[in-house]
C-alpha cells in the first residue's frame, strides 16, 4: 500500500500537476476551454464559481472515465463521455441554482456549456482514456488549476478597472468617480471607470497579454506562425 | 415574415456566436489557418445547427418544459423535466451528428468529402449546444423562429471563421512580435473584430 502511495506522488506524477499551470497551460498553450473563460470573467466571483464548477466536473469525469477505460467500446466513447460529463454538469447546475442563485443567473447558459468545454473532452480523450485513475486525478487537478488562475487574473483585472471593486467590495470610493453633485449641480471627482473592461472583447486582449508574458519568459513556446 | 428576417439579422450581427458569446472558440482558433477548411467547417456548423435546434425545440416544448407533457393527459400536466435538458440536448446533438454523418456519406459523397473530418468534431463544438441552450433561454414562439435563429447563428459563425482565416492568411507576411505569433495575435485580431461587430449593436429592422 505504501509503495503505491509513494508512486502516486512521485516526481513524474507531480509533473502532471505542475506542467498545466505553466508550460502546457490548457488555455494559453493547449487552446482548450476558451469559450467559457472569456464570457464569464466580468466579475471575480463569477470567474471563481465557474472555475470551481469546472474543477469538480473535470476531476470526477477524469477519474470515472479512467476507471471505465477498459469497458468503453472505442466506437461510442464520445457519447459515453458526454453522458458522464452531462450528468456531472446537471449536478453542478442544480447545486448552483440552490446555493448561489444570483451567480447562476449571470452564468446563464455557460454552466450547461461546461459539457462541451474542450478542456474536459480534451483531457478525457488525451489522458483519462489511457491512464490509471491516480494519475488521471492529478492531471485533472493540474489542468483545472491552470484554467483557474487565468480566469482569476482576467476576472480580477476586469473587475478592478471596469467597476472599481474586488469580489463586489468597492475599492475605489464613489466620491472619486465623476458624478454630478445634486446640491450644487457641479461635476465632481477625477476618476472614470473603464467601460471597455466590461465589454467581452477585452477578455481576448487580456488573455493575449498573458500569452505574451508567458512566451517571452519561456522562448521555447514561441510558435512558427 | 419580418419577424424571421429580424431574428436572422440579429443572430448574425448583433448576437454573433463568436464575437458576443465566444461559443465554439476552440475549433474557431484551431481550424482558421486557411480559408478553404474554415469555410468547410463553417458550412458544417450551419448545417448541424439547422438540424439540431428544431429537434431540440420540439423536445423542449413537448417533453421537457414545465407542463409540456400535457398532451399525454391531465395527470402529466404538472411534470417539469427541465433539469434533464442538458443531458437530453447533448444526447440529441451527438446522435444527430452521427446520423447526419452516415446520411451524408451515403447520399452525398462529394459533400462528405468536403465536410468529412469536421462532422464528428462538431458534436463537441460549444456553438451547437449553445444554440440549443439559447433557444431554450429565449423561448422562441414557434419552430420557424427557432430555425431562423439557428440559420442566423450558423451564418454568423461562418462569417466569423472565414473572416479570421482570411486575415490569418495575410498576417503571415507581417512582422509580429515573436511571443505573440500564432495564438496571441489571433486573440487580438478576434478582439478587434469583436469591437468592430459592436457597431451593429441595437440594429433592428
Amino acid at each position: 500500500m505504501s509503495a503505491k502511495r509513494e508512486s502516486l506522488f512521485s516526481k513524474k506524477n507531480m509533473k502532471l500537476i505542475k506542467d498545466p499551470l505553466n508550460d502546457s497551460n490548457p488555455i494559453s498553450i493547449q487552446v482548450l476551454g476558451i469559450c467559457s473563460a472569456l464570457a464569464i470573467t466580468i466579475m471575480l466571483e463569477n470567474a471563481f464559481v465557474m472555475s470551481m464548477s469546472v474543477l469538480f466536473v473535470l476531476i470526477m469525469a477524469n477519474v470515472v472515465v479512467s476507471l471505465l477505460r477498459n469497458l468503453i467500446p472505442d466506437k461510442i466513447r464520445i457519447i459515453v463521455q458526454l453522458v458522464i460529463v452531462a450528468t456531472l454538469v446537471i449536478t453542478v447546475d442544480q447545486v448552483l441554482k440552490a446555493y448561489v442563485y444570483e451567480v447562476s443567473k449571470q452564468l446563464s447558459v455557460f454552466v450547461g456549456l461546461i459539457i462541451t468545454n474542450c478542456i474536459i473532452m480534451g483531457r478525457l480523450e488525451a489522458f483519462a482514456l489511457g491512464n490509471k485513475p491516480g494519475p488521471s486525478f492529478l492531471d485533472a487537478i493540474g489542468n483545472a488549476f491552470g484554467y483557474t488562475w487565468i480566469l482569476l487574473v482576467v476576472g480580477f483585472v476586469r473587475e478592478v478597472f471596469g467597476s472599481g471593486s474586488i469580489w463586489g467590495i468597492k475599492i475605489i470610493p464613489d466620491d472619486w468617480v465623476y458624478h454630478i453633485n445634486p446640491d450644487t449641480g457641479l461635476t465632481e471627482g477625477f476618476y472614470e471607470h473603464n467601460g471597455l473592461m466590461l465589454l467581452s472583447p477585452i477578455a481576448l486582449f487580456l488573455v493575449a497579454a498573458v500569452i505574451w508574458a508567458q512566451r517571452s519568459k519561456n522562448r521555447k513556446l514561441i510558435e512558427e506562425n | 415574415m419580418i419577424d424571421y428576417v429580424n431574428i436572422i439579422v440579429k443572430s448574425i450581427f448583433v448576437e454573433n456566436m463568436i464575437f458576443a458569446y465566444f461559443l465554439g472558440m476552440c475549433s474557431y482558433l484551431a481550424v482558421s489557418k486557411s480559408v478553404k477548411t474554415a469555410s468547410g467547417l463553417g458550412a458544417a456548423v450551419i448545417f448541424v445547427l439547422m438540424v439540431t435546434v428544431p429537434v431540440n425545440y420540439l423536445l423542449e416544448n413537448y417533453v421537457l418544459a414545465e407542463g409540456a407533457l400535457a398532451w399525454l393527459g391531465e395527470d402529466y400536466a404538472s411534470y417539469d423535466l427541465s433539469f434533464l435538458s442538458f443531458i437530453m440536448f447533448i444526447a440529441v446533438v451527438a446522435s444527430i451528428v452521427q446520423l447526419v454523418e452516415m446520411v451524408v456519406e451515403k447520399f452525398a459523397p462529394a459533400l462528405y468529402g468536403a465536410l468529412g473530418i469536421f462532422l464528428p468534431l462538431i458534436a463537441v463544438n460549444c456553438s451547437i449546444l449553445g444554440g440549443a441552450l439559447f433557444m431554450q433561454e429565449r423561448q422562441y414562439a414557434s419552430i420557424g423562429e427557432a430555425t431562423a435563429f439557428a440559420f442566423g447563428s450558423g451564418i454568423g459563425w461562418w462569417i466569423a471563421i472565414v473572416a479570421l482565416a482570411a486575415i490569418r492568411e495575410k498576417i503571415r507576411y507581417s512582422n509580429v512580435p515573436a511571443p505573440l505569433r500564432g495564438l496571441g495575435i489571433t486573440f487580438i485580431i478576434t478582439g478587434l473584430m469583436g469591437i468592430a461587430f459592436m457597431a451593429f449593436l441595437g440594429i433592428e429592422l
